[in-house]
């Protein structure tokens, strides 16, 4: 079938692009500073599209990703510094009880709309955030000395599967059934979509590949701490959902990277970097407030003649 | 008698607080019928409907359908039992295609996991390709097929109305509330409206329930019609019972029947 070809033709893309990198790696024309830019970009993906399908797809409005990251960050640092585990066992390990704390965090707090949800959201990722500062096992407030384990390699496959699961997720079933809660809540349930359960499913799903994200992103930068998961972490993330376009997967994702080449090529100057990202977001939303791509993604706009329709 | 029953309410009533909106209404719906239920503005129609289908929980009362009690369930629960409806005011996924509207009500039927859909699974293509094609015959029964990649917020109104009924359907109900189904609509479209409702109704072996305000449709269809006022039921009865009925005329027909 037509839609297929796409998605296998974005595959091979993403292999292509992958291997590039990696040679430019191997053979030295990425020197470090570039590698761990790339690395930043690809943990910025995989928590802006994990933050879409609950924001996105599901609108839920959550604001305390960060909290399912630092999960996902301290869980896998304690798998390969305390346990002496597998880096890659140590991504699943943090990706798991991520998504548990997702499912812990969700049950109660997704009766919630709205305001309500994005504060109850705010107030467990801080809950969070205050437990690992107050764990000495975990260094406290000094943080966690961490070995650097994550590269290219690791950090792409994070993305790609990211990707793959969250957009497979969208375009099947139970996708339809997240977007119809997002349009219409009461039309949803009225034709026969279980919404507590979508929207829990959909929240652990973030929140797992939060975890992932976490999990990377602990083992790049030698050590965690919990100032770092802080809510402006989480209104990071967000940005990148809002800016790209709630609901568009291609979207959050060219915010991602956008975001974190602005604020590389501007981490010089880190009080302008705030102001000129602010500028950023009231431009977008004043000109595009639907965002960089609205609810679209980037392949519609490839199909001529065919208006909206779905994602990937 | 007993056995063609499909929906009883017995004594179903409601109190938001301290207000009683609607109090101890008994109506039976059997298989096949096609019922009305009128009333003037206020009077606690659409609270009912929503007592049906799950929206509320009636405070007092039993409501059985299909001899279960449904008292209680969530919407989707009462949806997964056979009980289907459109809204009083338009409740479209507007930025869902027509296409995927239909499917999302479609989505029961289907048996592919989320597991299976993430992993691409041969039975998630199979479920999906069943998905779609009879949600394409759903779209081709009430002429929107032709609209099937369109946004439903896009279409015209009278077409917007059509696509809830199509979604409600293909939920595959056996009983299905239509909420003020000619709403808006001009005497043409109330008319093809009419003569598609009485086609489905034949179709799918279905019974139906209907608010409506338009009096000439009502007493045109309906072969029974249940009439409320102030949250109690005042009449039941044929057309010509409730036309010639004192109380439904003074509440509610006023003086355009007795004419």
């Amino acid at each position: 079938m037509k839609k297929s070809k796409v998605f296998w033709g974005l595959c091979l893309l993403a292999i292509i692009f992958y291997a590039v990198v990696q040679v430019m790696i191997s053979g030295g024309i990425l020197d470090m500073y570039y590698q761990s830019i790339l690395i930043q970009m690809c943990i910025n993906i995989m928590l802006a599209v994990s933050l879409h399908i609950i924001i996105g797809i599901t609108g839920q409005f959550s604001i305390g990703h960060a909290g399912f990251m630092a999960v996902g960050a301290y869980f896998s640092a304690i798998a390969t510094m305390k346990l002496g585990l597998p880096f890659p066992v140590a991504i699943l390990i943090g990706a798991i009880v991520a998504a548990l704390a997702g499912l812990l965090v969700g049950i109660p707090s997704l009766r919630l709309k709205g305001d309500y949800l994005a504060i109850a959201t705010l107030g467990f990722a801080e809950i969070i955030r205050i437990i690992f500062l107050n764990v000495d096992y975990v260094g406290g407030a000094a943080g966690m000395v961490i070995t650097n384990l994550s590269n290219w390699t690791y950090a792409f496959m994070g993305v790609f599967v990211t990707i793959l699961v969250i957009a497979n997720f969208t375009n099947s079933r139970h996708g339809r059934g997240c977007i119809s809660i997002r349009e219409d809540e009461i039309a949803a349930d009225a034709m026969g979509i279980n919404t507590t359960y979508y929207k829990v499913v959909a929240f652990t799903i973030g929140s797992f590949f939060a975890g992932v994200a976490g999990a990377i992103y602990a083992h790049n930068f030698f050590i965690i701490q919990p100032t770092t998961f802080g809510f402006l972490k989480s209104f990071d993330i967000l940005i990148y959902v809002v800016l790209g376009g709630l609901g568009s997967l291609s979207g959050s994702v060219i915010a991602a990277i956008f975001l974190t080449v602005v604020s590389a090529y501007l981490s010089g100057y880190p009080e302008e970097r705030m102001i000129i990202y602010s500028l950023v977001l009231i431009i977008v939303m004043l000109y595009r407030p639907t965002g960089l791509l609205g609810t679209k993604e980037i392949t519609s706009l490839f199909k001529f003649g065919k208006r909206g329709g779905s994602k990937v | 008698m007993t056995a063609n029953l499909l929906l009883e309410a017995e004594n179903v009533g409601i109190q938001f607080g301290g207000l009683k909106a609607v109090q101890s209404v008994n109506m039976h719906l059997n298989k096949g019928e096609l019922i009305g239920l009128i009333g003037p503005n206020g009077a606690g129609k659409t609270t009912t409907f929503n007592m049906l289908t799950g929206v509320y929980e009636p405070t007092e009362g039993i409501i059985t359908f299909d001899g279960k009690k449904i008292n209680g369930l969530k919407p989707y629960q009462v949806t997964k039992l056979g009980i289907s409806r459109t809204f009083q005011n338009i409740r479209l996924f507007k930025d869902l295609s027509v296409l995927d509207n239909v499917k999302v009500a479609n989505h029961n039927k289907a048996k592919h996991g989320i597991f299976a859909s993430i992993l691409r699974l041969p039975s998630h293509f199979a479920g999906e390709a069943k998905m779609e094609e009879e949600s394409i015959e759903f779209l081709k029964i009430f002429g929107l097929d032709i609209y099937k990649d369109e946004m439903a917020k896009n279409l015209p109104y009278g077409m917007q109305r059509r696509l809830e009924i199509a979604r409600a359907l293909a939920a595959k109900p056996k009983l299905l509330l239509l909420d003020e189904p000619a709403a808006g609509m001009n005497p043409q479209e109330t008319h093809d409206l009419m003569e598609l409702i009485a086609f489905i109704r034949k179709e799918f072996d279905l019974t139906i329930l209907l608010i409506e305000h338009d009096m000439h449709l009502v007493m045109g269809v309906c072969e029974r019609i249940y009439v409320l006022d102030h949250g109690q039921l005042i009449a039941d009865g044929t057309p010509q019972e409730i036309r010639s009925n004192p109380k439904v005329i003074e509440a509610y027909l006023g003086e355009e029947v007795v004419e």
